[in-house]
């Protein structure tokens, strides 16, 4: 063996808790083999999320992990990459805890393009509190607890991307784990913010998305550097394209002022009274 | 795979090597899902079957007097994974051990297809013998499998239904 780390080093010893089935399984085996494949180490990632099932993703690996509250993943993990922008920042949650409770933070992470990588498990259903419609759910998904639907449109987070600045926009499936972990290389790799949507069913809300994987079209979409050509093809997704939409040039934000301003002493000073 | 035909018999048994790698993490990870969720007579038949996918690439490696592994890093499946690798969406948490053997069965059908079309491109003479052989193994597999299930008859529909389920909303 040549010493380099294998995906199974990127996993740490806990078990998933996930109903089996789950489309996050898919999420991890990508992500580990994606870090493997770029030879980083576990100690120079750190895995940020939010709340919600896909959120426990950070305690899988062995990289350094934050779970923190509900919507404010974003929010932490640009902090953390302003603070130690040597480290790779994974940004990881649900469509819940992303489009809904997380949605302001989302839109301005698209418009910083702080240099990290924001994966959205999406399943158009709040799973973990059993359930109810989250913002991409269609509307017309009827449920106990969303009798015939809420009729409300959907949000279309490729599309608030795109028009919100995110320097690398895709789409990906967790029934392709390899295929994912292709996307995921190339999302990390590409300078500023980077979002992939992945389809990730929920076998246990909506059992009916086990058919996604009859639905996906693999390398439907093509990737594109022109902001009006990914527009365009905006308007006849379908939801179930995948690929790679849009790999931008915008710089990539760095933050400004005095660099020692990073040191703790130095702000402990600052601060005191 | 999106093949880049294998031209020799080492390339084409990293191939193999790669299917039977995957199929046997696959199968552990299973194992442990079904673990987690008490399903302890389905995790032992996954566990098993990782223990028999495992061997299965320690032959190739050892057929192939290999001290390391191949270089498979170029390598591309056709379809979204190999051909011996379950699917993570086609688990349930109250399956039976009729449904994982019905997945092996599956996969071992896929494996043996695969090499079927390997045995029948236009590739050097020795590879196609390689890939014939291996595609007969998959057959024994097959078999196999088919005998351990017998002695699992088809659970009745509802098997699936939970008394107390997850959709505690309903």
């Amino acid at each position: 063996m040549t010493g380099m780390l294998t995906h199974a080093d990127f996993k740490s010893d806990l078990k998933p808790v996930w109903c089996p089935g789950c489309g996050d399984f898919g999420v991890v085996n990508a992500l580990t083999k994606a870090l493997a494949r770029m030879e980083l180490k576990p100690e120079n990632v750190a895995v940020v999320s939010g709340i919600g099932c896909s959120s426990r993703i950070p305690a899988y690996t062995s990289c350094y992990g934050f779970h923190g509250v509900h919507g404010r993943a974003l929010a932490a993990g640009t902090g953390l990459k302003i603070a130690r922008p040597d480290l790779t920042v994974i940004v990881t949650g649900g469509d819940g805890d992303g489009y809904s409770i997380g949605g302001n933070h989302f839109m301005h992470a698209c418009r910083r393009n702080v240099d990290m990588t924001y994966i959205v498990m999406d399943n158009r259903v709040y799973g973990m509190t059993k359930g109810q419609p989250s913002p991409t759910t269609e509307p017309d998904w009827d449920s106990k607890l969303s009798p015939e639907g809420t009729g409300l449109r959907e949000f279309h987070p490729m599309v608030v991307a795109l028009s919100s600045g995110a320097n690398f926009i895709a789409r990906a499936f967790t029934g392709d784990p390899n295929g994912l972990a292709e996307v995921l290389v190339q999302a990390v790799r590409h300078p500023g913010f980077s979002f992939v949507e992945v389809l990730s069913p929920c076998v246990t809300f909506r059992p009916e998305q086990r058919d996604w994987k009859k639905i996906v079209k693999h390398d439907a979409i093509k990737p594109t550097s022109d902001l009006a050509r990914a527009a365009r093809r905006m308007l006849r997704d379908t939801g179930f394209e995948l690929g790679v939409l849009y790999a931008g040039n915008r710089r990539p934000y760095e933050p400004r002022g005095r660099r020692e301003a990073r040191d703790p002493s130095a702000l402990e000073a600052r601060f005191t009274l | 795979m999106k093949r880049k035909l294998p031209h020799t018999v080492q390339e084409f048994m990293a191939y193999a090597w790669a299917m039977e790698v995957e199929a046997a993490e696959r199968y552990a990870e299973l194992a442990e899902q079904m673990d987690t969720h008490h399903n302890a007579e389905v995790a032992g038949l996954f566990a098993k079957l990782a223990r028999i996918e495992g061997k299965h690439r320690d032959q190739i490696a050892a057929q192939m007097g290999w001290t390391r592994p191949p270089d498979t890093a170029s390598f591309r499946w056709e379809t979204p994974e190999g051909p011996e690798t379950t699917d993570y969406g086609d688990l349930h948490y109250l399956m039976q051990p009729y449904h994982a053997l019905k997945l092996a069965e599956h996969n071992e059908e896929r494996a043996a297809g695969f090499f079927e079309r390997f045995a029948a491109a236009k590739l050097p003479a020795e590879v196609r013998a390689a890939a014939l052989e291996m595609a007969a193994d998959e057959r024994e597999h097959v078999r196999l499998i088919r005998e351990w299930l017998a002695k699992y008859p088809e659970p009745e529909p509802g098997w699936d239904e939970d008394p107390d389920p997850p959709a505690g909303a309903d």
